[in-house]
């Protein structure tokens, strides 16, 4: 069968027409999928993700989705990068165009000498013609119709069609697919064959219609021993449960909703513990309990009440949830209450673009409620960081009785990373941090709360339910070193001062920065987060072009000296971070009195995943007003 | 305000309870505020009822929010750990702190202004949790730390200090709770120790969140002619045909209360409710009962207090979570982490 071609006869022709940038792409392209939401693309998407992984190629997935359940557009961005560049595309090799609303622009979108793959049960306008893109008709609609008398599964397994297309154009591996087929619905027979028919039929029509594969293809590698593909909302929860959290509270909101989902989902088969009562009944019962707030400052609320109790508890919420808990972590701060929220960042102000990426909480965090408050923050760049953050910032909230702030992104936190391996060290011990018991209340004459303090600035506290020996007050009002109702100077003074210290104690134990260092370069770059992938792709860019560059990533806050030394140690540092107001770099100059001028922003904060073309753009066009760049 | 440390003059010697422990045991701090404030009723009523029931001090956690009335639990069991938290919030604090460790005694120590103005949101979600908790209004109908504002319990027509009346209708803390499933609804008035203490025993033993709406008056700013919260006025139009006393699972019941045809619930704990007195056909566990007798007495400005309804067979918070019967701040750190092992099957699952 030779099928229609659209506008374009026979991709010979293309081939020979291709201008060379499209050719000998092997490992080395990207592809967007242009959907419809709610339509079920989601799974067929992750299916072509999971399928390029398992084919030992390092790839990354980038779900650019709308805030809505049903009918806008959503797009899925596949980067696949032998040479291990993950950090989003900006422009795609191949298109998968199923959604006629945004035809145009996804068409556009596509670089020269690129693919497009579009149903063409339906033929395809003129209008949107190009020449220097090969046309791949595929009549999904028409094949699927023909095979699937239901209209709902239909529409889901055109999905699956086309990835069957894209299977036989690119030399993704069709085995694999078909496996993770049978794995997904291995529950399922009858859905199972009906897959994998969807399955064939795409693959059939590109392998008898075309000349396969195209350049822009995929081989067989082994770059992925040893690795996952893994969200960092999922590497959260898991270090939640590692780090022995056993009470969760939150508010729905995205992109955070699944670090207390699958927290919950994991405890639910991990912390369920089964119990034979008398009557020889069994029942279930649970070493956890996860509540679902009222609101966030319910949340905070209650996460607040049970570290008070002695558990270690959590909050998962994003910028409106963050603003919400402002009071209470107020409170956690000066009462000496830990606590560890997770924020996964997305753009504000207000409720912003909920579905989009941000780092716009930094500075909000760094001083989070009003009155005089400092608070630690660790910032993850990748899955591998939010499970390790995550049980560290419950060590640090108990180890310095305060709330921390892991400050994640919905680009880590919902989108699929390559990521080592998860580990655990079998010699971990929980720090609890200063916690008297009824043993070493019996050894002092009288308890106080805020007045034994180590060389660490931290006090020892007690737990309720336990001796009354250790009974305090707990108040976010005015108080002394004992823990005493205040309004005298001195006192409230005393206590805030303490807090200070306790704070710049904490540097000795918060992650220290990613550096890598090149030989006498004079220019600096500081970033943070998920800009990691895109920042390094783009020092790679540079250092083709002749210039050379450091590299450092901060992982949390307070500030290591570190961070100090590497930008003194530059004549120019640009500090590449997602906001609009340099919000990185005004607490990298307040915090640590760097000089203003040795920091120049790089700023992108549009809300789609960072680009190595974005901070390469930015970065030139700084780097041109500046008299001394190399070059 | 500096707090104040009692005085320990030993006068006569003082009874002691179960534990041993007398009266002094369960006092805290000195109150600061103001003279004849009815908070301070509430706070000796606590103290009496905590220490006739032989309450270990370490048991009790106390929680309350901001106001004159979340002051207060400085001033009752000093040996217990409390949690003055921020303005309106204690619910969640509560909340909290209970699902870490449910074998604590938590009592809330709230305002009209804490809970049913800033604090309603929190309120209204504790009471749906049915949190094993005693939570007490402290009802003045007016702001008494920020100076005499209405507060959401001011009733349409009551006058402020300076002469305005207030034109807003009120909240009824005991009619929400009840239709909103709360499992224990009360209402008393904190110049009545004789009702309020038995109340605060069941109250205590209920398992599940219970409600006292306690009319307190506020001698500074709401205590005039005019004002509905005075303590006149309570006196001269309080409604009081439900009438309880406490037997403890131990105590012996006495003669009075085994008379006829007296109705009576035992609680989670083995104690029991007497319903000494009740209006004719009122059933303490009908949430229509008790809405149509409040909204009866209130057409009639009336003031109905009392044990108004009951539940004690509903699940609590840590029932419908089917958490373990440990508290979950004594699990080892063994019980809770999963190992290496289960890390490498998690690794496999996310090839
Ligand atoms: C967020 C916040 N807003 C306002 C205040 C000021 N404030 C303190 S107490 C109070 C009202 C207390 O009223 P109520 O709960 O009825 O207690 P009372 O003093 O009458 O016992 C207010 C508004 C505050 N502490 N926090
Ligand atoms: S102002 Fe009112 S509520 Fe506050 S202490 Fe004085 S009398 Fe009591
Ligand atoms: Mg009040």
């Amino acid at each position: 069968m030779m099928a229609s071609f659209g506008n374009q006869s026979t991709n010979a022709d293309w081939l020979d027409s291709l201008p060379l940038s499209g050719l000998g792409k092997v490992n080395e392209f990207a592809i967007k999928f242009a959907n419809v939401n709610g339509t079920g693309s989601a799974s067929a998407n992750n299916l072509v993700l999971k399928a390029i992984f398992r084919m030992g190629v390092p790839v990354s997935g980038k779900n650019l989705f709308p805030s809505n359940i049903q009918g806008l557009p959503t797009w899925f961005e596949i980067r696949v990068s032998e040479s291990g560049f993950t950090a989003r595309s900006s422009s795609p090799d191949i298109v998968v165009a199923m959604n006629p609303q945004t035809y145009r622009d996804d068409i556009v979108s596509i670089k020269p000498g690129g693919a497009l793959l579009y149903d063409s049960s339906w033929p395809l306008s003129s209008d949107f013609e190009r020449s220097d893109v090969l046309n791949v008709g595929v009549p999904l609609s028409r094949l699927c119709s023909e095979k699937f008398p239901d209209p709902r599964q239909r529409v889901l397994l055109r999905n699956v069609s086309y990835v069957g297309a894209v299977s036989g154009l690119i030399d993704l591996d069709y085995q694999i697919l078909s496996e993770l087929l049978n794995e997904t619905f291995h529950s399922n027979p009858k859905l199972q064959k009906s897959n994998q028919i969807a399955l064939e039929i795409g693959y059939q029509y590109v392998k008898e219609s075309y000349v396969t594969p195209l350049p822009i293809r995929l081989e067989v590698r082994d770059l992925n021993a040893g690795k996952i593909l893994i969200d960092g909302n999922t590497a959260i929860s898991l270090g939640c449960v590692y780090a022995g959290a056993t009470v969760a509270a939150w508010y729905p909101i995205t992109p955070a909703t699944s670090v207390s989902e699958n927290f919950e989902s994991l405890c639910e088969r991990l912390r369920t513990v089964e119990l034979s009562n008398p009557d020889g009944t069994v029942s279930n019962v649970k070493n956890f309990a996860v509540l679902q707030a009222e609101d966030e400052m319910a949340a905070l609320g209650m996460v607040i009440g049970a570290s008070w109790a002695g558990a270690r508890a959590f909050t998962s919420t994003s910028g409106p949830g963050i603003s919400l808990m402002n009071e209470l972590l107020g409170l956690g701060y000066y009462a000496e209450i830990p606590a560890v929220i997770f924020d996964i960042q997305r753009t504000g102000p207000s409720t912003g673009m909920p579905t989009r990426v941000q780092q716009s909480d930094i500075l909000l965090s760094a001083y989070a409620s009003h009155g005089d408050t400092k608070h630690i923050l660790l910032f993850p760049g990748n899955p591998n960081e939010c499970f390790q953050f995550a049980v560290k910032a419950f060590d640090l909230a108990d180890h310095f009785q305060t709330p921390v702030i892991v400050l994640s992104d919905l680009d880590i936190g919902m989108n699929d990373w390559v990521a080592d391996e998860f580990t655990w060290d079998a010699n971990y011990e929980w720090d609890r941090g200063r916690i008297l018991g009824q043993e070493e209340l019996s050894k002092i004459a009288k308890f106080q709360r805020y007045s034994d303090q180590d060389e660490e600035y931290v006090t020892s506290r007690t737990l309720p339910g336990k001796d009354s020996k250790g009974a305090f007050f707990t108040r976010g009002s005015g108080h002394d070193q004992f823990g005493n109702y205040t309004e005298s100077p001195e006192d409230y003074i005393k206590v805030m001062e303490r807090l200070l210290n306790k704070h710049k104690a904490s540097v000795n134990w918060i992650p220290e920065p990613i550096v890598r260092i090149r030989d006498k370069a004079a220019i600096g770059v500081i970033t943070i987060g998920s800009c990691e992938p895109a920042v390094l792709e783009a020092l790679d860019h540079f250092e083709k072009d002749g210039i050379e560059m450091d590299y450092l990533r901060i992982r949390g806050f307070p500030f290591h000296q570190s961070v100090k030394s590497f930008i003194e140690d530059h004549e120019q540092t640009l500090v590449v971070e997602q906001n609009r107001d340099a919000q990185l770099r005004s607490l990298l100059i307040l915090e640590l009195g760097i000089d203003p001028n040795l920091l120049m922003s790089v700023l992108s904060y549009g809300g789609f995943p960072l680009t190595s073309d974005d901070v390469l753009t930015r970065a030139k066009r700084i780097l041109k007003g500046w008299d001394r760049c190399p070059r | 305000m500096p707090s104040i440390i009692k005085p320990s003059i030993p006068l006569i010697p003082l009874a002691k309870n179960d534990l041993g422990l007398t009266i002094r045991n369960y006092e805290g701090s000195m109150s600061t505020l103001c003279a004849g404030c009815g908070h301070d009723s509430i706070t000796a009523a606590i103290i009496r009822s905590f220490f006739e029931m032989s309450l270990p001090p370490e048991r009790i956690a106390k929680i309350s929010g901001i106001g004159c009335s979340s002051k207060t639990p400085t001033y009752f069991v000093s040996g217990a750990h409390g949690f003055n938290s921020v303005h309106g919030r204690m619910p969640s604090i509560a909340t909290g702190a209970n699902a870490a460790n449910r074998s604590s005694i938590y009592i809330g120590i709230s305002g009209d202004g804490d809970s049913l103005s800033i604090g309603a949101g929190q309120l209204v979600h504790a009471i749906r949790r049915n949190v094993d908790m005693v939570y007490l209004i402290e009802n003045n109908g007016v702001y008494g730390l920020t100076k005499g504002q209405f507060s959401a319990t001011a009733d349409v027509g009551s006058r402020a200090k300076k002469g305005k009346a207030n034109k807003v209708t009120p909240i009824d803390p005991a009619l929400l709770a009840i239709s909103l499933g709360a499992s224990f609804v009360a209402r008393s008035f904190s110049g009545d120790k004789e009702q309020l203490v038995p109340i605060l025993k069941a109250a205590i033993s209920h398992r599940g969140f219970a409600l006292i709406d306690v009319i307190s008056p506020c001698v500074q700013f709401n205590n005039h002619n005019g004002s509905t919260k005075s303590y006149s006025y309570v006196r001269e139009h309080e409604l009081k045909d439900i009438e309880t006393s406490y037997v403890g699972e131990f105590s012996e019941i006495t003669a009075d209360l085994t008379q006829g045809n007296l109705t009576s619930v035992t609680l989670h704990d083995g104690s029991e409710v007497v319903f000494r007195s009740l209006p004719a056909g009122y059933d303490s566990h009908s949430r229509e009962s008790a809405i149509a007798y409040i909204n009866g007495a209130v057409a009639r400005n009336e003031i109905p207090t009392g044990l108004l309804f009951i539940d004690e067979q509903a699940p609590d918070m840590h029932q419908v979570l089917e958490t373990t019967s440990e508290a979950l701040v004594d699990l080892s750190y063994e019980s809770l982490c999963p190992g290496g092992g289960q890390l490498e099957k998690f690794n496999q699952s996310f090839k």
